[in-house]
């Protein structure tokens, strides 16, 4: 009998029926909802036999344009989790004000906040950007792929196995409870012996291999896989912040992969880390976690303020302004970024002289992002602006980001931060700027591919109106914590008991709402967008009049994006071809090398998947499995040195004739 | 800004646009540079333990400290087999460059000996304080030690699995340009557990020894 | 973790390379040093390895001073490894090895002077009745 109770907790570990929170309606109901949406999606893949072609031309797919796209549909669909998260916490604090209790008790609030921020940093805003570097990048430099195509796969599905890993808290156990960075003590063994922490820890290491893995193939590629003449000076400022973010993705991850695997130590193996007795130092694990946190925010915004550049460029007419200043602005805040994190605690207690160094390069940080602005304001002045979409959206992100930045210095000053840390102002400022900066630009970026990617637009009255409600209800949701945190409101609170500040709640929750219908809005126009592809078509591969190297290929491009490989002159280089009359070459094609699709990269992070839930679950014996298979595929996979084909020259012939009677038609 | 006036007047009677393109293109091989990058990345996950033990390094939490549980014979005995494996190392690199197959895994097999001794070791070491009570579990010292330097040699013995399967491979296939890049991908990794371990036996076992 | 990292990177040798005879070319000239540059390296790294451990294992200086000083061999050891075996040199990979190094040892002195100053001062200021270990913070209670 005792033997028969060590082998089920062998198998089974902590996990039992009790994980499945039957008592919660709320994720009762979810639960259903997806299941029923899933199954539906399931069914309705097998009815139309779209197994075959999923896994052949998208999941084991290692060209770079799918595993973008890829990307930003985890991105989006995570998006709809964490602005769902958002709805229910601007719901509760709207309604839960003395005898009201709203509808989530602390308990399950903590879960909500802490899940928001994880998957919007995480799994939105994240493989997002990435998803647009990967798709971008490799069409700007005039490449064929990135360097490491098997790798650039096995991240995206790495960072999928992450995603999925949270998505299983809400119906398997439970979510942490300590907020998105998950500070010790509260996340150690002791004040949080549940699952959630595990979750939290492990889906995070598991998509970090991910994005390590994925910045240094971005590097790679964007220093050795440039077109011939475009030196490091006439590559595009998308590409110029790419490569920032992706050195700063490098020198910042492993940071945060350190770090949680030592609180996994503390919480597995009873060490001594960050626990409050012999000898751990839980404020060692804020130090750690911010000197990642800080180039992690930077990571974010670097790629979007190319994508403003490339837009305010295009649709202005105009070569960007000052683009020397703003290649060396983006790796001034690459650096700089390194010497600020401390402002993220100044309250923790490190004293004056400490606060005060990093108050001040913390001011001298805004100074580059002062100059980008400056620059692109005088790219716009007495340029022809086109307010196409991108356009708006960058309109829109300036004036947002501005202000946001703004109470960014406020809370530098580290006698003011005393008052504001942890308040609603706090949360309103990185708001202000990571939806005002990033998701603005996100959009905007979106909006400007979207044909290159699809081969038609995305329709603009649908466009129009996300992008007002966008726009305004962002004011109505957040112009109230600013002003309750400057009163003195603390963050992460699920009830309240001063009714006079209640009514900014409730305004707070009216922008809310007005954002949710921005996101309606957006869906609409994506759908709307494909029902009338055929009337939004592109048909010459650049709608806008673009200036970079991507617009010279047919939308969308070809597997092997340029049947000749494009030489570069000077900067802004298919503006440059366009104006000395370049014309596409008819004739005369020859076989492209291309590597071969994988298998190895879904599967191995399927079985990472599979491990993560075991240690979660302490799953010991499924643990031992999947490792020591993880490690057998990984070198069975290594002995494969076939990985390449020739794309025939007659295919290339075939594909480029299609387009040059597709543009002679057209004309 | 660009050579136009040179080549427009040239081009003048030619096709223009052939400025544009090139028929056939190989960009170099970025495998080494990549691999070099990810060491960078993982020399930052050594910089936080360094840091972590900084910090927490006198915490002896009533247990004991370095001087108490370090034998210095052992680490440097220890630190001769790597260092010696760095060089046997080298030195399968030379045959691989000379395409002496039977030469790169003889000395191949030999760093690998090494780097087991290394590791014998080293587990030995942690077995014996484990047993004397003084696992990572007692203080705050002892965790950021055993974490510091159980994490090289984890990194250790994934290369020996690593310089196993190369040597399977190798056996196979031989020194081609994929193996060969192998070997040096290897290489820079092997080197590089070497200059980590100068950083520990410095700043943890002889400074930990001092008062 | 690091095995995903390990063996991740054991699959992107596979040469996106145009060409293995390309590809080879490119490698030819990595050039991989030669007998006499290990042999040195060896020797050097003997030496500034032996003396170290002499000077902590038989006492020679103050503590302090010890401590010093095998930091700057170790220091010294690294460069030696950098160059006779890693052949660092500002040419390989147009430089971008260089680079790489250079900021990756920048934010390696950021990262640890940064959180060995800053908990200094956090401990100093919210752990004042921790136990005087000695430890790596000696030396700076004066700080404020």
């Amino acid at each position: 009998m005792h033997e028969q109770f060590d082998l089920a907790k062998l198998i089974f570990g902590r996990l039992s029926w009790e994980a499945i929170p039957y008592h919660e309606p709320i994720l009762i109901g979810t639960f259903i909802m997806v299941a029923l949406g899933g199954l539906v999606a399931l069914g309705l893949l097998t009815k139309f036999k779209l197994w075959g072609y999923l896994w052949k031309e998208w999941f084991t797919s290692i060209d770079h344009k799918k595993i973008g796209i890829m990307y930003m549909v985890l991105g989006l669909v995570m998006f709809l989790r964490g602005f769902a998260d958002a709805l229910m916490m601007r719901a509760q604090q709207a309604f839960s004000f003395g005898d009201s209790h709203g509808f989530l008790p602390p308990h399950h609030y903590d879960q909500v906040f802490t899940a928001h921020g994880v998957i919007m940093i995480f799994f939105v805003a994240m493989p997002f950007v990435t998803g647009l570097m990967n798709y971008v990048v490799p069409l700007q430099i005039g490449a064929r792929d990135v360097a490491f195509p098997f790798l650039n796969n096995f991240s995206f599905w790495m960072t999928t196995a992450g995603a999925i890993l949270v998505m299983a808290s809400l119906f398997v156990g439970e979510f942490a409870r300590t907020g998105w960075l998950a500070f010790p003590p509260l996340s150690g063994i002791l004040a949080s012996p549940d699952v959630g922490v595990d979750y939290y820890i492990w889906s995070l290491q598991v998509a970090g291999v991910g994005t390590l893995l994925s910045g240094v193939n971005l590097v790679v590629t964007i220093v050795k896989m440039r077109a011939p003449g475009m030196d490091l000076m006439k590559m595009p400022v998308f590409t110029w912040t790419a490569l920032c973010t992706n050195i700063l993705i490098v020198m910042a991850f492993p940071i945060l992969t350190a770090t949680l695997a030592m609180l996994g130590l503390d919480r597995l193996f009873d060490t001594h880390f960050f626990t409050n007795e012999l000898g751990g130092n839980a404020m060692m694990y804020v130090n750690l976690i911010w000197i990642w946190g800080h180039p992690e925010v930077y990571i974010l915004i670097l790629p979007v303020f190319g994508i403003y550049s490339e837009v305010v460029a295009t649709f202005c007419n105009k070569r960007l302004f000052g683009y020397t200043s703003m290649v060396y602005a983006t790796c001034v805040i690459m650096v700089l970024s390194y010497l600020v994190w401390l402002h993220h605690f100044f309250t923790m207690g490190s004293g004056a002289s400490v606060n005060s160094f990093f108050g001040i390069t913390t001011m001298i940080i805004s100074i580059p992002t002062g100059a980008k602005i400056f620059n692109w304001l005088f790219t716009m002045y007495k340029g022809r602006i086109r307010y196409e979409l991108p356009m708006m959206w960058t309109v829109s992100f300036m004036i947002t980001f501005i202000i946001g930045g703004m109470t960014g210095v406020m809370l530098a000053v580290p006698s003011a931060d005393f008052v504001l840390h942890n308040s609603l102002f706090l949360i309103a400022h990185f708001h202000n700027v990571i939806i005002g900066g990033v998701l603005f630009g996100l959009f905007a970026g979106v909006n400007y591919w979207w044909p290159k990617m699809f081969g038609f637009k995305l329709d603009r009255t649908w466009g129009v109106r996300s992008f007002w409600l966008w726009s305004i209800g962002f004011w109505f949701a957040f112009i109230p914590p600013y002003i309750l945190g400057f009163m003195g409101v603390t963050r992460r609170m699920s009830h309240f008991d001063d009714p006079s500040i209640h009514w900014l709640f409730q305004v707070s929750l009216f922008g809310t709402l007005m954002i949710a219908a921005g996101i309606g809005c957006l869906i609409m126009q994506i759908a709307v967008s494909i029902i009338n592809r055929k009337k939004l078509a592109d048909v010459t591969g650049d709608p806008w009049n673009g200036r970079t190297l991507e617009w010279s290929t047919s939308s969308p491009p070809p597997d092997y994006n340029f049947a000749f490989t494009p030489v570069v002159h000077d900067n802004d280089s298919w503006a440059d071809m366009k104006k000395n009359g370049y014309l596409r070459p008819l004739k005369d094609y020859v076989a492209i090398h291309m590597p071969k699709n994988t298998w190895a990269g879904p599967v191995i992070p399927g079985i990472t998947f599979v491990m993560a839930f075991g240690i979660i679950w302490h799953m010991w014996l499924l643990v031992g499995v999947t490792f020591v298979a993880m490690l057998a595929v990984a070198i069975y996979h290594t002995f494969d040195y076939k990985r390449d084909y020739y794309i025939p020259a007659d295919e290339v012939t075939r594909t480029e004739e299609e387009r040059t009677r597709m543009l002679e038609a057209h004309v | 800004m660009s050579d136009i006036n040179v080549t427009h007047a040239g081009a003048a009677s030619a096709d223009p646009s052939s400025r544009f393109y090139v028929r056939e293109h190989h960009p170099e091989n970025g495998t080494l540079l990549g691999f070099w990058i990810y060491l960078m990345s993982d020399c930052l996950i050594f910089a936080c333990l360094f840091a972590t033990y900084a910090v927490l390094g006198r915490n002896y939490a009533g247990g004991p400290s370095g001087a108490e549980i370090f034998e210095l014979p052992t680490v440097a005995l220890n630190t001769a087999f790597l260092l010696f494996s760095s060089i046997t190392y080298g030195f399968a690199m030379l045959a691989a460059q000379k395409k002496n197959v039977k030469g790169t895994l003889v000395w191949l097999a030999i760093t690998g000996v090494l780097g087991a001794c290394f590791l014998y070791l080293e587990l030995d070491e942690f077995a014996h304080l484990i047993h004397e009570g003084f696992g990572p579990w007692r203080s705050g010292f002892l965790t950021a030690f055993f974490s510091l330097v159980g994490t090289h040699g984890l990194h250790v013995t994934f290369g020996i699995v690593w310089l196993v399967t190369l040597m399977f491979q190798v056996g196979k296939h031989g020194i081609n340009g994929a193996n060969y890049r192998r070997l040096a991908c290897l290489s820079m990794f092997w080197h590089f557990l070497d200059v980590i371990w100068i950083g520990v036996f410095t700043y943890v076992y002889l400074m930990g020894v001092l008062p | 973790m690091s095995d995903l990292h390990h063996h991740a990177h054991g699959h992107d040798d596979h040469g996106h390379g145009h060409g293995h005879g390309h590809g080879h070319h490119d490698d030819e000239l990595h050039a991989h040093g030669s007998f006499k540059d290990y042999t040195i390296g060896f020797i050097l790294s003997v030496i500034l390895t032996a003396i170290p451990f002499w000077l902590v294992m038989t006492h020679q200086l103050a503590p302090d001073t010890t401590k010093f000083v095998i930091l700057g061999f170790a220091a010294v050891q690294v460069v030696v490894h950098m160059i006779y075996f890693l052949h660092m040199n500002s040419k390989s990979e147009g430089g971008w090895n260089m680079m790489a190094l250079i900021l990756t040892a920048i934010l390696l002195f950021i990262v640890l002077t940064g959180s060995i100053w800053v908990m200094y001062h956090m401990n100093a200021n919210m752990m004042p009745n921790m136990s005087n270990d000695g430890g790596a913070m000696h030396g700076m209670h004066d700080m404020q």
